[in-house]
């Protein structure tokens, strides 16, 4: 599946509750399909900043395709970062930094999204593709020594 | 007393929907909801006599000049201060004490003098006396509170040293709730002749404040957490103090002569009013003022306590629910945490009911770590809540620790 099919598949499953409740109870779910972090990958080094929860993310690059996997304090944070997951990870670094992610807004969470938002989703995509931006440039540099 | 729904129905925004739910504010300690009677006021500078102040000739400016000056009185009538010279108005809580910090630091602190503060204060009581510290060399020290969320006044009587310049305490804890016992702090700083400054941002609202009383050297508050617009707020200081201070900002308005040689300062309180000041919002106060005396302190002071009592026991009764703050003395602001939940999640589905909380440090992060928490659930009530709210907020909480769990 492409970036945006699974973008548009997320919408979907969303676009069945009118309810918040049960949007956020879809979250929930979301967040126990998380691949969880490595509790010694649980530290500050992998901690993105946010106002209210943490969220810890960690990068893992086999020369093809990132791989995250993350984990937060708050549960609803802790689906968001699982949705962001599914979209993103096992993605090249140039799909990463090519994604536009529009099921953000589709799903209703777009008020999560100002800069100064306590959960952090800004920081969250800003943190994968800048993750995708460092894989690429290395490998640029590996191809370019070699 | 007017009865609640009659209350309500002065507010316009009380009645609205949110997520097709009824709007159940609770962040008044954020920012409280304008009365109809205060938004005509501002309607009106600018519908029917708008002209910058002290400055024309003609009855526009004259008009407004007049209404403004008014609304200094009103302000110096409602704080009991003795002298319209002592009010002067700013952007808000964090202009005045920026104002005081600055030039109080300018004007009387030396490399290794102290200033004290207490671990409830909000950041805006916090950070200018620490950027003006790192400019003088000069200290903070800070008053240790108890487990229930007061301070230590013992160790307040410690800290106060021939070094001690100035103290500045909240007269109400923002994240806990806790009152201060301010009179006591500002008899025992007099005491020594250390001048006090009150951050009334969480009190003015609650009860009545008399600053001569009270005997504070400075008293602020913020326009918009006692039902006036935003963008206004006011210093008190005491003449003397004014007097001798230098102003913060130069501009208009606050000069007396200028030349590129030398400036000369206008008067109390001028002096300290550089630009165009918000005289909307500041007749826009002084109308949210009327409304508050009209429907009466005292009253307000025990709906509120009404408010207090039945929410802490409605929310004590859930065995899930832990309190920070159990001050005998505490405005209408509980401070909680859910067991095992986190309070961003807590707040989220809280919102999805129509239920507005804050949740966070509440820029208090000092309070958050000498609890050793992140942040808290704050409910912030005042006389326009209801007991009905509480019900439902009480059954929302409920709701959350279901879902969660």
């Amino acid at each position: 599946m492409t970036i945006n099919e699974v973008q548009d598949n997320i919408i979907e499953e969303f676009s069945l509750f009118d309810d918040w409740m049960d949007k956020y109870n879809l979250l929930i779910d979301m967040g126990r399909e998380l691949p969880v972090i490595d509790p010694k990958f649980k530290v500050k080094d992998y901690l993105i900043e946010g106002c209210q929860s943490k969220v810890w993310l960690h990068p893992e690059y086999d020369a093809k395709v990132i791989s995250f996997s993350a984990d937060s304090d708050a549960i609803i944070t802790r689906g968001i970062v699982g949705l962001l997951i599914k979209v993103l990870s096992g993605r090249t670094p140039e799909e990463i930094i090519g994604a536009e992610l529009y099921f953000i807004d589709r799903i209703g969470l777009r008020q999560n999204l100002s800069p100064t938002r306590s959960n952090g989703l800004l920081s969250m995509v800003r943190q994968m593709k800048l993750y995708a931006m460092a894989y690429k440039a290395q490998g640029l540099g590996q191809r370019a020594q070699g | 007393m007017k009865d609640i729904s009659e209350i309500r129905a002065d507010f316009p925004l009380l009645g609205r929907k949110v997520y097709n739910k009824p709007l159940i504010y609770f962040d008044n300690g954020a920012t409280t909801q304008k009365p109809l009677c205060v938004l005509d006021a501002v309607r009106e500078v600018y519908t029917t006599y708008n002209g910058n102040i002290h400055r024309g000739v003609h009855a526009m400016s004259d008009m407004t000049s007049e209404a403004y000056e008014n609304a200094r009185e009103k302000v110096r009538s409602f704080i009991n201060a003795g002298k319209r010279e002592e009010i002067v108005f700013t952007s808000g809580t964090t202009g005045s004490i920026n104002t005081v910090a600055f030039s109080f630091g300018e004007r009387y602190i030396n490399p290794g003098d102290e200033v004290i503060l207490s671990t409830l204060e909000h950041h805006a009581n916090i950070v200018p006396w620490q950027m003006m510290c790192m400019r003088k060399g000069a200290l903070l020290k800070v008053i240790p509170v108890s487990d229930n969320g007061e301070i230590l006044f013992e160790e307040y009587l410690k800290l106060l040293s021939p070094k001690t310049r100035i103290v500045a305490v909240t007269q109400a804890s923002n994240a806990l709730g806790t009152i201060l016992p301010v009179r006591e702090i500002i008899g025992a700083a007099h005491a020594k002749d250390i001048p006090v400054l009150i951050d009334g941002a969480q009190g003015i609202q609650h009860g009545v404040i008399d600053v001569k009383s009270l005997d504070c050297d400075f008293y602020v508050f913020s326009g918009h957490k006692i039902y006036g617009p935003t963008g206004i707020g006011v210093l008190y200081g005491k003449e003397k103090w004014l007097s001798e201070l230098p102003p913060y900002q130069g501009g208009g308005d606050m000069v007396e002569k200028v030349t590129f040689e030398k400036t000369t300062y206008n008067e109390l309180p001028f002096k300290f009013e550089a630009g165009t000041v918000n005289y909307a919002g500041a007749i826009g106060l002084g109308r949210a003022l009327d409304y508050v005396s009209d429907l009466g302190r005292d009253e307000i002071t025990g709906r509120e306590k009404a408010l207090l009592d039945y929410a802490t026991k409605r929310l004590s009764a859930i065995k899930q629910l832990r309190i920070f703050g159990n001050s005998p003395e505490k405005i209408s602001t509980i401070s909680f945490l859910l067991k095992d939940i986190h309070q961003y999640d807590t707040g989220m589905v809280l919102d999805k009911m129509g239920i507005a909380v804050r949740t966070g440090t509440h820029c208090a992060q000092p309070v958050m770590d000498r609890f050793g928490i992140d942040g808290t659930v704050r409910i912030s009530m005042c006389f326009y809540n209801t007991m009905e709210e509480i019900d439902a907020l009480g059954t929302g909480i409920e709701k959350v620790i279901s879902m969660f769990s």
